[in-house]
């Protein structure tokens, strides 16, 4: 950091910054290094005892096919999640970027998604996509489309993609908006006259000097998918049918509940700890070249 | 190549503002054409008007015989440099030129054999690969040149491209600008608001204000005859002295010039260089005679702010302007008078300029 | 630009009007959901405009619980809400911003490890620590509190960020005039530096509501106490039930309910929330 104008004295900075170090102390740093503790250990079936038993959590975990259906389902989530809330949120943000009267009212509808808990909006899907009750289940339903994401696997994946995608075009849309605003007029004007018709344009000159947008809003939708979707899937499917809908997070949120296997259930969230890193660390590494043109 | 005409085009904005009230002019193929006047007079909306960067509200637009008011830019085979020169941030000077040429659907073949020779015209062959982040000024604006000029188009278009030029460097690219209009005999119309650019650079010079034309001609004719006091105090630095002149001084200074005597003459217009400073009169001339107020020694020439009325200390109306009653004189060497002196400063007949009391009117006889 | 686009401006139109219809059905269907009979809904013969029950099922879900699916009325939930929102959104400005101050402003040992610290927390949101975050929360028997809903989630490290981003733009004279007006740190902190933030408090407020409105896990898992339910949570708990028993009316007039706060917030302060959010992400 740049030198400052400081004011001296050495008591008062560190009482400010107490109350925010003992909460990150008490309620970070120690359960994280209590998660660390237990993926090394394993408990006895009535919790009497507890061994070091260096990796074997860690193993255990990858030779378990569930773990690996997390894996897949949270990589197929992410994947669906970020291809349509990105496409959606960027066609959006390209048609709100013309000169339009009413783009005001246009905004504030279109922010709304984001204000809406992820449990809420699951449970405005639910009821349009209950198999039976929802409007549009039944709708399927009258043209031959057997919808259930009680017992189907895909479908139980397709309502938590929708809600997600529903959830995230708010982000998605002010971003790219802002992106696309920050492109300066005459680059365009010099497109136009350089013979590029509005959807060349578009590919050519557009899109790749948003690629920064688009990089950090990768990173952040699958941040999303991540960690925010715990309360979809809660809501919307249980991680079910048969682990079709249970992500990495939702899995150690699962098992803990179950109790039975501390130490797995501390692997798993350690390894999830490392994720976060790698994409925290992505996201400052490549995506910092946002702001300046 | 062909020439750029302009009948009565007119621009008025959503809200009702009329930035262009009605401007015709016609430019040559292959003359080099200078919209000239202050910020805000409309010039920079005329340009992007004949590139199809702004809509026509009445008039039309002629380019090479063909009226393209509803043409996109695209379509107009023009080519234009942008004051922050707009180059494609993500792409190398190589692919910026190349561009417009592969809109075309050119063989990549000749678009090399295009952007190679442009790079070596301006002297940009080591920058083809890098990209404009990595450029200074200079060099970016001749990259701007550059992809206008691979395109070889009808009509060369410049807004203010000079602008963000530090001093040295604008006069050495004006120079090299003309040079290149001249042997590409591309037709061109370019937007400035520094007045000496314009003297400099235009075959034909428009002096515009308010959206409208002030004068339209020769750079060097309007000099010697600008037509309103507008065009008087824009064009040559410094500007011309303008006077009011009353009804006495117009009856005995200009007896026998029938239509200054008639009074329609209001304002006298002498620009500094054309005084001398000398004690006997020349006949049919000027004499004023002043109280020297300043002295500026610039090394090879001397400013002589003098006023008319010894009594008269008013602060002028407008910044940059002299206050009334204060005359500039411009006089080779560093001799000059001394302070408070009262001297005679002469103009002949033939550098007077009058013009009607509004300003808006030469009168000649 | 003259610009020649098939159907003029009409396409960027219709695409956003397509956009606003997806963004807003779910939100309208369960507005006019609320306000029908439950009956009609198990049914699948709704319309698809509002019906009569509306103030009485309002009425039986924020004030008088109904009985069947909710033993606690929504009002109370709103309220367990709203404080752990508000509590979530001043904690972690309050600490964030005078952490950023001593951070900015001062020079101490370890300054640059404790910022670093800070920053690191950005990588451990509550899903990844979940069990030991409830184990310590427990031993410290915060479980079933305001305390324990709000303090666990207010060490946030973008606040301190921010506040950190911005502090550092502040002109170095300012300060250096406020300390030859006399004035120690508290008072330039206080006088000067407090009002200078106070958009960014206000971006950062809005941004931070929400977050602390729309948590779910964490109290999901800390309360299990029916009055410190929060209303997300609440919703959870009716739905819960097989959907042939659910309360479909009450339950969309509490999604109804439990919206309103944050989309009223986002709506009303449109200005500070894109700044906040655009802020907080760079």
């Amino acid at each position: 950091m740049e030198p400052r104008a400081i004011f001296s004295g050495r008591l008062l900075p560190c009482l400010l910054i107490l109350p925010q170090l003992a909460i990150s102390l008490i309620f970070f740093y120690w359960p994280a290094l209590q998660a660390v503790r237990q993926s090394f250990l394993v408990q006895d079936a009535f919790g009497l005892s507890t061994q070091f038993v260096w990796f074997e959590n860690y193993l255990d975990l990858l030779q378990t096919p569930g773990y690996y259906q997390a894996i897949g389902v949270t990589a197929v989530f992410s994947a669906l999640v970020v291809a349509f809330s990105l496409s959606l949120g960027l066609l959006l943000a390209v048609m709100a970027n013309h000169n339009l009267r009413g783009i005001q009212i246009y905004r504030t509808f279109l922010i709304v998604p984001y204000a809406v808990a992820p449990a809420v909006a699951s449970v405005l899907f639910i009821f349009m996509f209950q198999p039976g009750l929802g409007m549009i289940a039944r709708a399927m339903q009258r043209n031959g489309i057997d919808w259930n994401p009680v017992l189907n696997g895909t479908h139980a994946m397709i309502l938590v993609v929708i809600i997600a995608v529903w959830n995230q075009i708010s982000y998605n849309f002010l971003f790219f908006l802002a992106g696309l605003q920050a492109i300066p007029k005459s680059v365009i004007e010099a497109a136009a006259i350089d013979g590029a018709r509005p959807m060349r344009r578009f590919w050519t000159i557009v899109f790749p000097l948003l690629s920064p947008t688009t990089f950090f809003l990768i990173v952040i939708n699958i941040t999303y998918v991540f960690f925010n979707t715990l309360g979809i899937i809660d809501t919307a499917t249980g991680g079910g049918p048969d682990g079709a809908t249970q992500t990495l997070v939702y899995k150690v949120f699962q098992d803990g509940k179950a109790g039975t296997d501390l130490g797995g259930s501390a692997a798993q969230s350690v390894i999830l700890m490392i994720i976060v890193v790698a994409l925290t660390a992505f996201q400052f590494r490549y995506v910092e070249k946002k702001v300046h043109y | 190549m062909a020439g750029v005409t302009l009948r009565d085009v007119r621009k008025t904005y959503a809200g009702g503002f009329e930035a262009i009230k009605g401007i015709s002019l016609e430019v040559g193929d292959g003359q080099f054409c200078v919209l000239v006047g202050p910020s805000g007079c409309g010039k920079s909306t005329l340009l992007r008007m004949v590139a199809g960067l702004e809509t026509i509200t009445g008039g039309e637009i002629d380019i090479g015989g063909r009226i393209v008011n509803q043409v996109e830019p695209a379509e107009r085979d023009i080519a234009m440099v942008f004051q922050n020169y707009a180059l494609y941030p993500h792409m190398s000077v190589y692919n910026n030129m190349a561009y417009g040429l592969r809109n075309r659907g050119m063989r990549e073949a000749e678009i090399d054999t295009r952007v190679q020779e442009a790079a070596r015209i301006l002297e940009i062959v080591p920058m083809l690969g890098r990209k404009p982040g990595q450029l200074s000024g200079g060099q970016r604006q001749r990259v701007a040149m550059g992809r206008a000029i691979v395109r070889q188009p009808k009509v060369f278009l410049f807004d203010e491209p000079l602008s963000n030029l530090d001093a040295k460097l604008r006069i050495a690219m004006r120079v090299e600008i003309r040079k290149l209009q001249r042997r590409l005999k591309t037709t061109s119309i370019y937007v400035t608001h520094d007045q000496l650019e314009a003297m400099t650079l235009a075959d034909i010079l428009v002096v515009m204000n308010g959206g409208e034309v002030e004068q339209i001609g020769n750079p060097l004719a309007i000099y010697q005859k600008p037509a309103t006091t507008f065009v008087a105090s824009f064009i040559g630095a410094p500007p011309m002295n303008l006077m009011p002149l009353r009804q006495d001084e117009i009856k005995v200074q200009f007896a026998g010039d029938s239509r200054a005597a008639a009074g329609e003459a209001g304002i006298l217009g002498i620009r500094p260089e054309d005084f001398v400073i000398a004690n006997e009169p020349v006949a049919g001339g000027i004499a004023l005679g002043l109280t020297v107020e300043a002295i500026e020694r610039v090394g090879a020439e001397t400013f002589v702010y003098g006023t008319r009325e010894p009594e008269a200390q008013e602060v002028a109306a407008d910044p940059g302007e002299l206050p009334p009653g204060e005359v500039l004189v411009r006089i080779p060497g560093a001799v000059a008078p001394a302070i408070g002196e009262r001297i005679q400063a002469i103009a002949p007949r033939q550098k007077l300029h009058l013009f009607s009391a509004d300003g808006r009117r030469r009168i000649d006889r | 630009m003259v610009e020649h686009r098939r159907f003029g401006n009409l396409l960027p139109h219709l695409v956003l009007l397509a956009g606003v219809v997806i963004v807003a059905f779910p939100v309208y269907l369960a507005i006019i959901a609320s306000t029908h009979d439950n009956a009609v809904i198990a049914n699948g013969q709704m319309s698809l405009l509002p019906g009569s029950h509306g103030f009485e099922t309002y009425w039986n879900t924020i004030v008088a619980g109904t009985g069947k699916t909710t033993r606690q009325p929504v009002g109370v939930m709103m309220l367990n809400s709203l404080i752990m929102a508000l509590g979530i959104a001043a904690g972690k400005i309050a600490i964030s911003i005078i952490s950023a101050y001593a951070i900015v402003f001062f020079s101490f040992p370890f300054r640059m490890t404790t910022f670093w610290a800070i920053f690191i927390t950005l990588m451990l949101p509550v899903e990844v620590r979940i069990y030991p975050t409830y184990k310590i929360t427990s031993d410290l028997h915060m479980l079933d509190s305001y305390a324990g809903l709000i303090l666990p989630l207010i060490a946030s490290a973008t606040a301190t960020l921010l506040f950190r981003q911005f502090f550092m733009t502040v002109p170095k004279e300012l300060v250096e005039a406020s300390k030859i007006d006399g004035a120690g740190p508290i008072r330039f902190f206080w006088d000067t530096l407090l009002p200078l933030s106070v958009t960014n408090i206000a971006a950062l407020f809005v941004i931070l509501f929400i977050y602390g409105w729309n948590q779910y896990l964490w109290p999901l898992l800390i309360t299990t106490r029916d009055d410190m339910q929060t209303i997300v949570i609440g919703i959870k708990k009716i739905i819960d039930v097989h959907d042939a028993l659910t309360e479909w009316q009450v339950a969309m007039a509490t999604a109804v309910l439990a919206m309103l706060p944050p989309v009223a917030v986002v709506v009303l302060m449109q200005r500070l929330f894109v700044k906040g959010l655009i802020e907080t992400e760079k």
